[in-house]
């Protein structure tokens, strides 16, 4: 059962305390209303879903999340702690990883260098250092290949490491994309629609890597998905949400029979 | 057949990320240096000094430069002339305030003070991208040029407007002026010309290089996996304005010797250096030598056949120049925008197969 | 009245009627841009290049004559003809639209998806280039143009202002005629992009050139009536500086002056150039003459580029330009 320590699952994966909430969020461009006061929360170790039909302001909420659109109303409270307004790498640096519905990676470099931008936030060898190549900044550079060496094995895309990105189908980039989130050890992942453009295998590959990331390293992982099937089968607990506001919270069970989320997708008349 | 890569793999990280992995080019390279610091200086003269190597190594430093800027950073400047004049003016009131000072320590303090204008002038990089931000870079290259004209401080008040190099030694060699010997100056350029390729190389293969190229890729990505933008930026323009300040402070003191600033440091100068890189290569250190070679030679080589060979008039052949150079960019950025070093990387390949098709 | 002002009021006329000159010269880019998403940098250098054209054609130079002389060792120059002017402007109109031709099939078809930046650095190469075809066919020495434009002093504005402020105005006629045609010629292209046919394929191919594809329109037609609208644009604005200050390279630069014209106004907007134009040429002019004399003089090389620089941080769309709204 739900307490603020966290619980056990079913299956025996431990869900700890509420590490991210969101409170009365709004969030406007100019007189378009994108998110109506929507409260929600993400508990430690959990995968959450956050669902909806298109355009109901999902990747806008995401982008809240990581702090790319500031909203209008309402407060992020990450780990119990308000967290002020933040500049998006600040908030990078707090361990908040995502990917990107339109991929997002960097064409002009290979899979490695791109699982290698993954640890910025963690390379701190100083520009002396690096100048030289010695000492701190060499080590420093071993170092990080080794971890994103470890994430490019989980991910199983060894033989494509030295490969510019902009060769690769849409599927290998969508797991380099995931790779690079995987490197910096966040601890919330965001992810934005990673199953999209996928056929069945990759999405069970997908899915796979999500549940084995949840699992080996006990990340939290928000995520927004379409395929119901996928949502049902990985998830915890749902948000669903319409034209900007909150219309189901619960898990997958509740979601399904929950009357206002299936007029939303099924589309009924308001009258 | 002799050149392979079977056979040579890296068992460490360390191996792996080194510049030369391929044995081959690994003593190739090796080869060129010693060619380059042992052999060049007892054959130079004045001629293959001033027509060739000197400005080959100068605008090669140059080109290092405005790559890191433009190449890695995707940041677009047509400042650079007047960046190599901040160069030139520390140098020259450094050299002139501090007599006694050694010439390579005010090359490179000239090269520190460049740095600081160019972080100066970089900062609206912050809200201005794409060519906007090229044309804002434009402000930096009138305004600079004209700042030199102008003030006369800068010129320390001479009646001409003019600067000139002060004839200075180094272990008793005479560096600038008439008296200059060819072979030291030649190895002053050439170590000014291989430390900054190290350098670079450094800082572009590691986390620096990496966020400057995330910025070019996608800023707002690399934002958001953390890679703080106002420091990735501004140090590109630092480190980029300070090769461009020691080049600019090699070109006036032992290159030319004497200076007027519109005529040496105006756009065009940024227009040249912009083209070694598209020509030699973004993003890329060889390019930046190749570019380099490239710019420096060809009038050099359309002076000799047409004008030398021909008996073409020289105004016929610079306006040649001009069309074969403006032709080339155009080619280039159609069929190979990676330049001459992704010409050489593909050459290198098939080579490495040779004699198989593939 | 105060002198100061009286001689504030004669730089302010100059400066907006270098300013209508201006926006001209920035339309040529306007229209490119907004019809290709090109930053054609050699506008300047087209307008140079059919300036000497037209000297070229009316004096009856013979094209390439100082090569052909390197190669085959003769003394040859001149047709030994004389044309007069309108004759000229349209066959050096036929230039231009055979040059706009050559340059989008040779080089921007290339080019098609590009980013901007790769564009803008093609015309570079392409105004190196026509500077160095320019020279070659026509001899890269100072011409005089002389089309038929009054010049000098005008009379009537001198006496009239004398008997108002005891200072009489320095207006030259050939000022006065360029704004009027360049006005005239602004408000044409401005009328012919809202309302005609063309103009809104144009507008619709600067949009989107996949969508205007879908609903029929030709690029490669719109591209080259663009760049041939362009080039006689150029023709005027080279006429105008030609015979203003003889036809030579320096033409040219008035490209790079149009720079931060564009990022005042904003790249894609024809008010904006206009606006921008104006507010550049009364600026620069304004300028030198409160603040110049007190800090060297020569302010008006890099005046517009610092207030446009400034105005970016504050507004980075310019003054009209759209606003620039990322998403992720």
């Amino acid at each position: 059962m739900n307490t603020d320590e966290g619980y056990i699952t079913d299956d025996g994966r431990k869900i700890g305390g509420v590490v991210m909430e969101m409170k009365n969020i709004t969030l406007r461009f100019g007189g378009v209303t994108a998110i109506q006061d929507i409260t929600f929360d993400i508990r430690e170790g959990e995968i959450r879903a956050i669902i909806g039909p298109n355009g109901a302001g999902k990747s806008s909420m995401l982008n809240v999340v990581s702090g790319f659109y500031v909203p209008q109303e309402g407060e992020v409270f990450f780990r119990g702690e308000k967290r002020p307004p933040l500049k998006p790498f600040e908030v990078a640096r707090q361990g908040i990883a995502r990917t990107f519905q339109n991929i997002a990676l960097f064409e002009g470099m290979s899979v490695l260098d791109n699982v290698m931008t993954g640890r910025l936030t963690q390379m701190k060898s100083g520009f002396i250092s690096q100048a030289l190549w010695r000492g701190k900044a060499e080590r420093e550079e071993i170092e990080n290949r080794e971890i994103c060496e470890r994430v490019i094995d989980f991910l199983e895309i060894q033989s494509i490491r030295k490969t510019p990105v902009s060769r690769l189908p849409y599927g290998l980039k969508k797991r380099v994309e995931l790779a690079r989130a995987l490197a910096s050890e966040p601890k919330l992942l965001l992810l934005d629609e990673p199953m999209a453009g996928m056929n069945v295998e990759e999405k069970e590959d997908m899915s796979r890597f999500i549940l084995d990331v949840n699992d080996e390293f006990g990340t939290t992982i928000a995520l927004i998905e379409h395929d119901m099937g996928v949502v049902m089968d990985l998830s915890d607990r749902v948000v669903v949400m319409d034209y900007g506001k909150k219309i189901g919270d619960g898990t997958p069970s509740d979601i399904r029979n929950n009357q206002a989320v299936i007029d939303a997708y099924l589309g009924v008349s308001h009258d | 057949m002799f050149y392979r890569e079977a056979g040579d793999f890296s068992t460490t990280y360390r191996e792996d990320s080194q510049t030369f992995p391929i044995k081959f080019d690994r003593y190739r390279y090796y080869a060129v240096l010693v060619f380059a610091f042992a052999v060049v200086p007892f054959i130079i003269n004045d001629y293959w000094l001033n027509a060739i190597f000197l400005p080959f190594l100068i605008y090669s430093i140059a080109a290092i430069g405005l790559n890191i800027l433009t190449g890695y950073c995707g940041q677009v400047s047509l400042g650079t002339g007047g960046f190599m004049a901040v160069g030139a003016y520390a140098v020259y009131k450094l050299m002139t305030a501090f007599p006694d000072i050694n010439i390579i320590v005010h090359v490179i303090l000239a090269g520190g003070v460049t740095a600081l204008v160019g972080v100066i002038f970089g900062l609206p990089s912050l809200r201005i991208k794409g060519f906007y931000l090229a044309v804002a870079t434009l402000a930096a290259q009138f305004f600079l040029v004209w700042l030199f004209n102008r003030v006369p401080w800068f010129y320390n008040y001479s009646a001409s407007g003019q600067i000139t190099s002060p004839e200075r030694e180094f272990l008793g060699v005479t560096l600038t002026g008439a008296t200059s010997e060819p072979w030291a100056v030649y190895l002053l350029c050439l170590v000014f010309a291989t430390v900054s390729a190290l350098i670079a190389r450094n800082l572009t293969r590691g986390a620096m290089g990496r966020r400057w190229m995330a910025i070019r890729d996608m800023d707002i990505a690399a934002e958001i996996i953390g890679v703080n933008p106002l420091s990735a930026k501004l140090s590109a323009f630092a480190i980029s304005s300070f090769f461009v300040g020691v080049s600019g402070a090699l070109f006036f003191s032992v290159y030319l010797g004497a200076v007027e600033v519109g005529e040496v440091f105006g756009i065009n100068k940024s227009f040249l250096v912009l083209f070694m890189i598209i020509i030699g290569g973004l993003g890329s250190i060889f390019g930046s030598f190749a570019g380099a070679a490239f710019l420096v030679l060809l009038p050099v080589l359309l002076k000799n056949v047409l004008v030398g060979g021909f008996g073409w008039p020289t105004d016929l052949a610079a306006h040649l120049e001009f069309m074969i150079v403006g032709g080339l960019i155009v080619v280039f950025l159609i069929a190979e925008p990676h330049g001459i070093a992704q010409l050489w990387r593909v050459a290198k390949e098939k080579l490495r197969l040779w004699p198989f098709p593939h | 009245m105060p002198d100061q002002l009286i001689y504030a009021m004669e730089v302010f006329l100059n400066g907006l009627m270098a300013g209508v000159l201006y926006a001209l010269v920035a339309l040529g880019f306007v229209l490119i841009y907004k019809a290709s998403g090109i930053f054609n940098y050699a506008q300047g250098v087209m307008a140079l290049f059919a300036a000497m054209t037209l000297v070229g054609v009316m004096e009856g130079q013979i094209p390439f004559a100082h090569l052909i002389n390197a190669i085959l060792g003769t003394e040859i120059h001149h047709f030994g003809w004389h044309l007069p002017a309108l004759l000229g402007i349209l066959l050096t109109m036929i230039v231009m639209v055979i040059l706009a031709w050559l340059v989008q099939r040779i080089i921007f078809k290339h080019l098609v998806g590009q980013e901007p930046i790769i564009l803008f650095m093609a015309t570079i190469g392409l105004a190196y280039f026509m500077e160095g075809l320019g020279d070659m066919m026509w001899g890269a020495n100072i011409k005089k143009l002389d089309v038929g434009l009054p010049q000098g002093i005008n009379l009537w504005i001198d006496e009239t202002t004398y008997n108002i402020f005891d200072y009489g105005f320095f207006i030259d006629n050939l000022d006065i005629v360029a704004s009027i045609i360049a006005a005239i010629l602004v408000g044409v292209l401005v009328m012919f992009a809202q309302y005609t046919k063309e103009g809104r394929a144009m507008r619709a191919v600067a949009d989107d050139h996949q969508a205007a594809l879908s609903v029929g329109v030709s690029l490669n037609f719109i591209w080259i009536m663009v760049w041939s609208v362009a080039g006689f644009v150029a023709l005027v604005a080279g006429i105008m500086w030609g015979t203003k200050s003889g036809v030579q390279f320096s033409l040219s630069l008035i490209a790079l002056k149009a720079l931060p014209v564009l990022m005042l106004g904003g790249f894609t907007s024809i008010p904006g150039a206009i606006v921008g134009g104006l507010i550049i040429g009364v600026g620069e002019k304004l300028f030198e003459f409160l603040v110049g004399p007190l800090i060297g003089g020569a302010t008006e090389n890099w005046f517009a580029y610092v207030l446009a620089l400034l105005l970016l941080v504050f507004r980075p769309q310019g003054l009209f330009g759209e606003k620039i709204i990322e998403r992720v």
